[in-house]
């Protein structure tokens, strides 16, 4: 990276920014202050803006589902009229959806926990040892990385079909586990990893696997902490490759089921409303208790300059 | 079982007269007894490099490698359920006439360069404007947790408050709003233009306050110093801007460039979840669900593969030549 900061040309600029400067010169400090209440205005404006779908799925989760579906929503509610009859529904008679919150829950965490496993694996391998081929496997790993999953979606659900994986946990969650974006990230972690750690290992005898076991693996806990994340939101919210595997309305995941209530009718409006506001509870509350690990996890994919 | 590597030997050796307490492994693996070529394994440094990324092998060759030849030779085949034909390249020409294919075309290209447009500068703006050290802190901490707020939301929940907020009833949110300008109320999702709208605006919200935490990240790592010698330089803001932060965080823009990019051209949970499999005159049809229909819709297999085969390559392609611009594998190899 190359910075610019002499020459004519920025000569010129400097020339130009201090006749500015002399123009504001007259109250500096008032300036700095209006341009600051400029800042704080904006974003809180915008900040409430980005809250309103939230605010509206609240409002509307006390309303009447069929009026929703022919009126639409709106920020304001009607006391009078609002009740809590889809909450009662929710946790009374509210068909497959606890069924759904459930297969959700199981698939999240079976392939969140496989794919730290697998994946931490592979990127030790990648990481730690110099073997023929690495460079075009690892070429292989970053082109994956990029390709998106829904080119191969279609015969990948043919193959699944073969398998007999239609319709199972497995069909879902093995596609994944040997996560490319993962192993890349994990690959970069282990490099920072002082190699003499794992001779020590050896001269104590211990296996190649002992050693990634018992010495690496409780070193990776941040890196398995911001991957646990990003890969338990792609698996929780994940909908177009479950939508293809899971067939029976009894194997179906949150976004499935919920999606599968948005009928042309309106009929199941009541329930569709408040199971999608419920089906952010979890993810709100883990948010707000790890807040920083939620950011860095999600944004843990950007590339190092 | 007498067949023992070098290597083996030497690291056997290696341990020789170190008592089995430090040593940390069950003893009976150091005997030479049959049965132990497997722990033997284990203790190659030869072997381990392959079993370590044999998982990443078996799952490419399994979920990637045998669909995408799968998928190839079945583009070559006319396929209906219990009936298969060899028809060569007459998918690959039923392509070129196909007006629905070259509309999804043209909808996940456009959605990918329109979100690219609001998704790469403004939440930049709005990083910088963070970042700056005018406004409050905790005003901006408030921004920043609301902003990131709609990516834990899946596409479904975003979908139907979307659907609902922009339904055609004049109650709903945006028929008052446009209501206040005196405005009559708007079937938002019939027709094309305001349609786009809504899927950008989805995109946006969902999106915005993830892009503005990697470029947040980013210009928290550009040193003091440059701005402190730009200072000295007398350069204005804007120049600071141009010379020293945008060339500091360039990686950042082209990695988010990058999942933009991809996530635009793969698009098809939103206009899912907006319109269903079909939209009205298929204003919501994109490339992954032109093939969703044609495969899992219609089962016209044959057909689906070779338009699936031709994104991948397109895809592809685009991968290449963008990884060998930002110099990606240049930085692999050293």
């Amino acid at each position: 990276m190359s910075v610019k900061t002499t020459g004519p040309a920025v000569g010129t600029w400097a020339a130009n920014d201090r006749i500015e400067q002399e123009l504001r010169k007259d109250n500096p400090g008032r300036n700095k202050r209006t341009r600051s209440l400029l800042i704080v205005t904006a974003l809180i404006v915008i900040a409430l803006v980005t809250l309103i779908p939230f605010w509206a799925i609240f409002i509307g989760s006390f309303q009447d589902g069929p009026a929703l579906m022919r009126h639409g929503l709106n920020l304001g509610i009607d006391l009078n009229e609002a009740h809590v009859d889809n909450y009662v529904m929710l946790f009374t008679d509210s068909g497959n959806y606890f069924r759904w919150f459930f297969n959700s829950v199981a698939i999240t965490s079976i392939q969140v926990t496989l794919t730290l496993l697998i994946s931490s694996f592979v990127a030790y391998g990648f990481a730690m040892y110099e073997f023929r081929f690495k460079a075009t496997f690892t070429v292989l790993v970053l082109l994956l990385m990029t390709v998106p999953f829904e080119m191969v979606m279609l015969p990948l659900f043919l193959q699944m079909s073969d398998f007999g994986l239609l319709n199972n946990y497995a069909g879902v969650f093995l596609p994944f586990i040997a996560s490319a974006m993962t192993i890349f990230f994990f690959r970069q972690y282990l490099t920072g990893i002082p190699k003499d750690l794992l001779e020590a290992g050896r001269i104590d005898g211990v296996s190649e696997f002992g050693i990634f076991f018992r010495i690496v693996l409780p070193l990776m806990k941040p890196a398995m902490a911001a991957m646990a994340i990003l890969n338990g939101m792609a698996a929780w919210n994940n909908m177009l490759w479950p939508l293809l595997v899971l067939r029976s309305p009894q194997m179906q995941t949150l976004p499935i089921g919920l999606n599968s209530l948005l009928t042309p009718y309106g009929n199941n409006y009541d329930l569709l409303i408040v199971g999608a506001l419920f089906s952010l509870v979890p993810v709100l509350i883990l948010f707000f208790v790890f807040q920083k690990h939620f950011i860095s996890g999600m944004t843990a994919g950007a590339v190092k300059g | 079982m007498s067949k023992t590597s070098t290597v083996d030997v030497a690291r056997r050796e290696a341990r020789v007269g170190l008592p089995d307490s430090l040593s940390g492994m069950p003893s009976e693996v150091r005997k030479h007894k049959p049965g132990n070529a497997i722990k033997r394994l284990f203790f190659s440094r030869k072997a381990a490099p392959y079993l370590f990324i044999a998982p990443f092998i078996i799952s490419f060759l399994l979920f990637w490698a045998a669909p995408i030849t799968r998928s190839v030779m079945m583009s070559f085949e006319h396929r209906i359920p219990g009936y298969t034909e060899f028809v060569g390249f007459e998918n690959y020409e039923r392509m070129f006439g196909d007006r629905l294919f070259w509309l999804a075309v043209n909808n996940s290209l456009r959605y990918m360069l329109l979100t690219l447009v609001i998704l790469v500068p403004i939440p930049l703006a709005l990083a910088v404007m963070i970042n700056s050290k005018l406004g409050s802190r905790k005003v901006k901490a408030f921004f920043k947790t609301a902003m990131f707020l709609p990516a834990l939301t899946s596409v479904v929940v975003a979908g139907i408050v979307f659907r609902l907020i922009f339904s055609e009833g004049s109650n709903a949110l945006m028929n008052q709003v446009i209501g206040l300008f005196g405005i009559e109320p708007n079937r938002w999702l019939r027709n094309d233009l305001t349609g786009l709208m809504v899927l950008l605006l989805l995109a946006f919200w969902r999106w915005a306050g993830v892009n503005l935490m990697y470029f947040l990240a980013a210009l928290q790592q550009v040193p003091d110093e440059l701005y402190e010698a730009a200072a000295i330089d007398g350069a204005s803001k804007w120049r600071t801007f141009w010379s020293i932060t945008l060339p500091s965080i360039k990686p950042t823009i082209l990695f988010v460039v990058t999942i933009s990019v991809f996530g635009g051209l793969s698009m098809f949970v939103e206009s899912f979840m907006l319109w269903g499999a079909t939209s009205p005159q298929n204003i919501g049809l994109t490339i992954v669900g032109y093939l969703y229909r044609l495969g899992i819709d219609r089962g016209d297999w044959g057909y689906a593969s070779a338009v699936g085969v031709v994104l991948l390559v397109l895809v592809l392609a685009i991968n290449l030549a963008q990884l060998t611009i930002s110099g990606f594998f240049r930085k692999e190899k050293r």
